[in-house]
């Protein structure tokens, strides 16, 4: 990647400059790594996906004839013999959304070539991203406990199951191959293959450290979804 | 870094590393071109028979094993059109085919023709081979990624396929497979037909998603230098508009399917209302059937401009070529192109009119249904006008481009018939709408899908396709053609029903038996004429003449590769240098009646050619 500036060169103002400078030479998005460019627009595309599962749920939840059950209820947790609304729920956000932080400073550590620092935060990262993943199988258990089922549920509208397993499913689903991408470049990054520039095994290509910033976009997409779900679901 | 000059030869693909040391400044500052922002590409070559026809990551082996699977499903999907038509031109002539076949067939038809066969040619087929060439690129920018992508489309057949075989046979609930009848019991497949239906159109969307990706990174980053946007073939511009549409319509696709998957396999009721059968209270209830057409056709009308723009690309560029002149009014066409991608997100209800939902929804979107004509009218006009004064070769490719404009022509203007609510209720579920999108996206696409089969095999083979019975081919499937969705239109304005098994002694049809037995006959040999095409290509593998380097005098830059057919790489040593854009024909003051893209202005410097 050479740098995109030139010396001298002044872009024109307005909308015809911005079209001249998007459609000019070679690439569209400047010094941007085509991973990365890849990884922004599949992000792109998977918000379409969760964009058509919540809306799906906002109208499934508006045309149901039955009753939505009350979420603080449903999803309360007993601490110390006292129902805590939310309680869970506040650890899985306050989890994941940690797990997003100490990703940020793996990609920081990275590309410092801190190999050891950058490594073990991915390790912290992954281990994030399961505790999460372990926490919603709890939570799923207990409201299969309860006798919630995708097609029916014992607080009111069948909806209510259905659209819930649904979509935290599909999340959880997302974050569970996060987590195994994370383990599998902790891996890589520990054992040095960003640095001496192995070429990986399935694709033939030459790794390095900007594909632990392209993961990461990942996680953080993950993670945002994450707060859509939760207001959807928990606070509305 | 400002002080690069061009090699007066035009070619030179070093990294930006290495040239940064400046050449001797021999050619004049005309030439200059910007230098190389994106370093040489990694690229793994074949080590074995698999490694280099099966599990194959050269983009062009890629696009030609899309194509050739999207061709064999698309002969899957002309024969249930032939046994559809079999049915109703001489009903029950062929015993076996009971209602719940027919029906069976229509939806496999549909579905396939759509999404298998025109989806996955343009922009699997063509995509792939043509990008990475037109632009100046290696290869695709993700090789493994877009073999995956191959594979899981051919899973994604293979499923499909497999529906014929399993218990219940295929779906048979429409191609659009509108809920609550697509799951329930007394549409045909409603058990495994439906399920393999649905993992195999979720299975397509993540094959296609790869794919997709490669196609709109490689188009946005690794084109080669000099090639801006705005010189790029309206080919590229074509496919990769439809890609984004795709990137962005197939969500909805993956979500419905996914969600009627649950509907089928658990028990939930995410489009499922309460039903009675027989008396009965189904467990269903509290879904909502629109729900799932909305999300459908927020997939299925992008979809058809997915399978246009590629042709409308396309078509361009061969009309260009084969008049011999410039395209008229290039970035008109390319803003009407990215206008009517655009577009295309906000017209889905159109086809939801008869549906029940809020009539204020027709308003709308009758409205945006009549505006998107507009930029699809102009570029109509810019063919017209690139022809008109043209030195124009009425030769196949030609012939299949001007078969498209009037084709088009006729669908689109039976396109504004359907799109005003008023004029669309009577119409609806009629053969007139069956004549409007067979005209639209079935047979216009498909021609452009021949002229360009006849344009790009001398490089994708390096033989020229015998004109003469191209021109039999041409001839036949156009009349042909015509013969059979001409009629239609009639047969719609006198109120015959489509998706109907058999119109018995209705009376409708006291001036339809005759015509069905017309459109039937032509339709049994349209299908055939295509072996034309079959023959052509054996006979010219075996005894072809040699196409050599840029048969057809055309300016873009896959016509100049190292090689033709073009070897894994593309371009040899260097990449080529792109100083024009790929119209310009017939030039003042030029040699011959072409420049070819990689033309430095110091080697044309005599002629007229506008700065691009």
């Amino acid at each position: 990647m050479s740098d995109p500036k030139i010396e001298g060169f002044e872009l024109e103002k307005g909308f015809r400059g911005m079209a001249k400078d998007t459609g000019s030479d070679q690439t569209m998005f400047k010094g941007v790594h085509w991973g990365k460019a890849m990884m922004w627009i599949f992000l792109l595309s998977d918000t379409f996906v969760f964009s058509c599962f919540l809306i799906a749920y906002m109208k499934g939840r508006a045309s149901t004839p039955a009753e939505w059950p009350n979420p603080s209820e449903v999803f309360a947790l007993d601490a110390f013999g006292v129902p805590v609304p939310l309680l869970l729920i506040a650890l899985m956000t306050f989890v994941l959304i940690t797990s997003s932080g100490t990703m940020a400073l793996a990609v920081k550590y990275g590309y410092e070539r801190n190999r050891k620092m950058c490594g073990y935060l991915i390790l912290a990262t992954a281990l994030g991203g399961l505790t999460f993943v372990g926490m919603q199988a709890y939570e799923w258990s207990k409201l299969i406990h309860e006798g919630v089922r995708p097609w029916e549920n014992p607080f009111g509208a069948a909806q209510f199951g259905s659209f819930f397993f649904m979509i935290t499913g599909f999340h959880g689903t997302h974050v569970s191959i996060g987590v195994i991408f994370l383990f599998i470049y902790c891996y890589k990054v520990f054992a040095g293959h960003y640095e001496e520039g192995k070429r990986g095994w399935f694709t033939k290509m030459k790794g390095d450290y900007v594909e632990v910033e392209i993961l990461g976009l990942y996680w953080h997409f993950v993670d945002l979804v994450w707060v859509f779900i939760f207001a959807f679901f928990y606070l509305w | 870094m400002s002080e690069e000059y061009e090699n007066k030869s035009g070619y030179q693909a070093q990294s930006s590393e290495t040239i940064s040391g400046s050449s001797s400044g021999i050619t004049p500052d005309m030439d200059y071109v910007r230098p190389a922002e994106n370093a040489e590409q990694d690229l793994y070559h074949p080590h074995s028979f698999i490694e280099k026809w099966v599990f194959c990551q050269d983009a062009k082996v890629i696009g030609v094993q899309y194509f050739l699977t999207a061709v064999f499903t698309g002969v899957v999907g002309l024969i249930l059109s032939w046994l559809m038509r079999l049915q109703l031109g001489f009903p029950g002539l062929a015993g076996f085919i009971t209602a719940e076949h027919y029906y069976q067939f229509v939806t496999m038809h549909g579905m396939i023709m759509v999404v298998y066969f025109l989806t996955a040619l343009f922009l699997g087929g063509f995509g792939n081979y043509l990008i990475p060439l037109m632009v100046g690129a290696r290869d695709m920018v993700f090789p493994y990624v877009n073999m995956l992508s191959f594979w899981m489309f051919f899973v994604a057949v293979a499923v499909l396929m497999a529906s014929f075989f399993v218990p219940g046979g295929p779906t048979g609930a429409g191609w659009t497979l509108y809920p609550p009848q697509t799951i329930l019991e007394g549409t045909p497949g409603h058990g495994y037909g439906i399920l393999l239906m649905l993992i195999s159109l979720a299975l397509f969307v993540i094959g296609f998603t790869m794919g997709g990706l490669n196609y709109m990174i490689t188009i946005l980053q690794a084109r080669t230098r000099g090639m801006t946007l705005m010189r790029m073939p309206l080919t590229v511009w074509g496919i990769f508009t439809a890609t984004v549409l795709a990137m962005l319509a197939f969500p909805a696709l993956l979500v419905s399917s996914i969600m009627m998957t649950l509907d089928k396999l658990l028990g939930t009721s995410f489009f499922m209302p309460t039903i009675l059968k027989a008396g009965e209270v189904l467990e269903y209830g509290g879904g909502s059937p629109i729900l799932f057409q909305h999300l459908f056709w927020f997939f299925g009308h992008p979809e058809v401009y997915i399978v246009a723009l590629p042709a409308f690309g396309i078509v361009s560029d061969l009309i260009s070529v084969h008049a011999r002149k410039n395209i008229f009014g290039y970035r008109m066409m390319v803003w009407a192109i990215v206008g009517i991608g655009a577009l295309s997100f906000f017209v889905w209800a159109h086809h939801m009119y008869v549906s029940g939902m809020n009539p204020w929804f027709g308003f709308f979107f009758a409205s945006t249904t009549l505006i998107i004509a507009v930029p699809t009218a102009m570029k109509v006009y810019n063919w017209i006008l690139t022809l008109w004064r043209g030195n124009i070769r009425i030769n196949t490719v030609m012939l299949w481009c001007l078969g498209f404009i009037v084709t088009f022509v006729n669908g689109g203007i039976t396109g504004i018939f359907l799109g005003n609510v008023s004029v669309d209720v009577p119409l609806s579920d009629t053969y007139f709408v069956v004549a409007h999108f067979h005209m639209v996206m079935g047979i216009a696409p498909l021609m452009v899908i021949m002229g360009a089969i006849y344009h790009w095999f001398p490089l994708v083979a390096g033989k020229m396709l015998n004109e003469n019975l191209g021109k039999w081919h041409f001839w036949t499937t156009f009349l042909g053609a015509y013969s059979i969705y001409f009629p239609m239109h009639y047969l719609g304005f006198i109120g015959v029903p489509r998706r109907y098994y058999e119109m018995y002694d209705s009376p409708y049809m006291t001036s339809g038996v005759g015509l069905n037995e017309f459109i039937s006959t032509a339709a049994f040999i349209v299908g055939a004429a295509q072996l034309i095409l079959v023959f052509n290509i054996i006979k010219t593998m075996k005894t072809g003449k040699k196409a050599g380097q840029n048969p057809w005098k055309a300016n873009s830059l896959e016509w100049f590769t190292s090689t033709v057919p073009p070897e894994h790489g593309n371009f040899g040593d260097r990449l080529p240098v792109v100083h024009r854009w790929p119209y310009d024909f017939n030039v003042p003051g030029a040699e011959e009646d072409y420049l070819p893209q990689t033309a430095a202005p110091s080697e044309v410097a005599h002629t007229e050619v506008e700065k691009t």
